[in-house]
């Protein structure tokens, strides 16, 4: 084929940039500052654990039979999602009861105040621009 | 060299038999998630929500990829007319996928979880998910030898490989606390590696399909056209550099948004090119539609053009606030993986499963008629998903708002709507699926038993 060579510069290119792309934001993640101590870290890990993606979204990424909790923690008290957390039959028939020791809702509860603190959720909040683009 | 499409149940075929009833079993769980939208708390004690969504996603998503694997495999010996480089490791790739497949589930059906959505599964499940895929590229780049003067499936397949390995890896970079000490940083890398994996899995699928084509219409032109080729380059760019779209209201980088935005205007080619091409599609169609596989190509066609219209729509940031968080994405997700991956690996699975050991004729009836039956469902399927998505973007949008709950209960009537289409399609691909793995076991069993007997 007469054309390989063309084929060949032009993977080249698009693998090159790719390659720069990537490199680009692993070396400069958006934020630069860990917005997590160990105990958001652990309930990262404990949000994980209990796979609550599943149900739920953050930034609305995740699933839809509960609601986003991005800025959950500042929208509740944090006494009431501890009591959610601890049975949430008493508000909602689709929650299970995850009998999750005292330390994990702690951690989870940090972690969702890590959350809470990256950003707003709430799509209300955007400005659409005329070429298309959106900004906070 | 291996003859095709041989009556005997090999490895290559298994990875399908065992994607297809992985399908069966996917839908099922589907339709059991989908039913608990309708009755909140159905299954809460054994199968509650966080249970059956992994089981169901995972189900699908090893379906594509077995299927994918197995087409690749069976069809690169056809293509190259001789053995794959080391056969046997075929077998052990095939072993450590459904050990760590049925690991995956049962672990999910016991509630023990550990990853992040998609891949929910504890961390050390990736491992031989990555060693399988591992030998599977292994022999792939062995068998295909030179990438010089191949066709366009060839550079498909490679890529497709090549890149899953990447994204897979680089979707457990969470592991390490550089990568998810900030949840901005951690979805940012999450979703590029999430949206590029797709992509990934769609250059096999697509690179099979084009083969499966060219092997039913006899026309060997396409795969080495210039078109073909830049079609497959603007594949490639949005693979590598349209996966923003999942992020734009993240308040991450804005050129990830920029770059995602401009590099998804280029599927506009693809766009105009089925629309152009439609006439010539549909007199093709006629030649061909006798065939049960390409029957399921002419399908996926009218997926491609209705997926990417949705796809393209929410790549422009100002629509994608209205779709962002709604099941306007589910659908889109539904419309690809059923309508346009399932879609495609059923044409390939009739392709390669249809000579067995036993008479295998489809009733024709029976196939004619679901075949429109699962076509109109999950077109019905997917305008209530997007209806839903509508009304839960008003929902999003408006100020105040009602409490969640409240919304939830006034879109009971839509998740009826999709509770009912879903369960017509999950009907319709068990009745089509049925046939091709009962047969494909009665064989490995009739085989077995004479070899007892011997």
């Amino acid at each position: 084929m007469a054309y390989d060579k063309h084929k060949f510069i032009i993977i080249t290119f698009l693998l090159s940039a790719f390659l720069c792309y990537t490199c680009y934001i692993y070396n400069s993640l958006p934020r630069k500052a860990s917005a997590m101590d160990e105990q958001s870290s652990a309930g990262k890990l404990i949000w994980q654990k209990y796979n609550c993606g599943a149900c739920h979204q953050v930034y609305g990424l995740g699933g839809f039979l509960g609601p986003d909790l991005t800025n959950e923690y500042t929208a509740r008290d944090t006494a009431f999602i501890k009591l959610f957390l601890k049975d949430a039959s008493v508000f909602t028939p689709v929650m299970p009861v995850f009998n999750m020791p005292e330390s994990e809702m702690d951690a989870l509860l940090s972690y969702l105040k890590s959350i809470d603190a990256s950003g707003k959720s709430d799509l209300r909040t955007f400005k659409v621009n005329s070429n298309g683009t959106i900004e906070q | 060299m291996e003859p095709s499409n041989n009556k005997q149940l090999n490895t290559n075929k298994l990875f399908i038999v065992a994607g297809l009833i992985l399908l069966g079993f996917g839908m099922i769980y589907g339709l059991t998630g989908a039913f608990q939208y309708l009755v909140p708390g159905f299954l809460k004690k054994y199968f509650s929500f966080e249970k059956i969504r992994p089981l169901h996603v995972s189900a699908v998503v090893f379906w594509i990829i077995l299927g994918a694997m197995g087409s690749v495999l069976f069809y690169l010996q056809q293509y190259t007319q001789k053995k794959l480089h080391t056969p046997w490791l075929t077998k052990v790739q095939l072993l450590v996928f459904l050990f760590t497949i049925l690991a995956i589930l049962t672990s999910y059906c016991f509630g023990m979880f550990g990853g992040r959505e998609y891949w929910e599964f504890p961390p050390l499940l990736a491992l031989p998910i990555l060693f399988g895929w591992l030998l599977f590229l292994y022999n792939v780049i062995n068998t295909i030898g030179s990438i010089r003067n191949q066709p366009v499936y060839v550079w498909m397949w490679l890529t497709g490989a090549v890149f899953f390995l990447f994204t897979f890896l680089e979707s457990y970079l969470w592991i390490f606390p550089y990568f998810r000490n900030n949840i901005v940083n951690d979805m940012t890398v999450q979703w590029k590696s999430y949206g590029s994996m797709v992509g990934a899995w769609n250059m096999l699928i697509y690179g099979s399909s084009f083969f499966l084509m060219e092997k039913i219409s006899g026309d060997k032109t396409y795969s080495t056209s210039r078109m073909g080729f830049l079609l497959y380059f603007i594949g490639l760019f949005n693979l590598m550099f349209n996966w923003g779209h999942h992020i734009y209201t993240l308040p991450t980088y804005h050129f990830i948004q920029y770059v995602s935005y401009v590099v998804s205007m280029t599927e506009l080619l693809i766009l105009g090119r089925i629309i152009y091409e439609w006439r010539a599609s549909v007199s093709t169609a006629r030649r061909h539609f006798h065939h049960a596989a390409y029957k399921f190509i002419l399908a996926a066609d009218v997926w491609v053009f209705l997926t990417l219209l949705l796809a393209i729509g929410m790549s422009v940031p100002a629509l994608n606030i209205y779709t962002h968080g709604t099941f306007i994405t589910v659908a889109h997700t539904m419309g690809a993986t059923i309508g346009i991956n399932t879609f495609l690996l059923l044409a390939i699975a009739f392709d390669i499963l249809h000579e067995t050991c036993l008479t295998f004729e489809p009733n024709t009836k029976l196939f004619n008629r679901t075949y429109f039956v699962i076509n109109a469902s999950l077109f019905a399927f997917w305008i209530s998903l997007i209806a839903v998505g509508v009304m839960q973007s008003k929902w999003q949008m408006s100020e105040p708002r009602i409490l969640f709950g409240s919304m939830m209960v006034e879109l009971k009537p839509f998740f009826i709507s999709f509770f009912i289409f879903g369960l017509i399609l999950t009907i319709g691909i068990l009745i089509i699926i049925y046939p091709l793995i009962k047969n494909q076991l009665l064989c490995y069993y009739t085989k077995s038993k004479s070899k007892k007997t011997t």
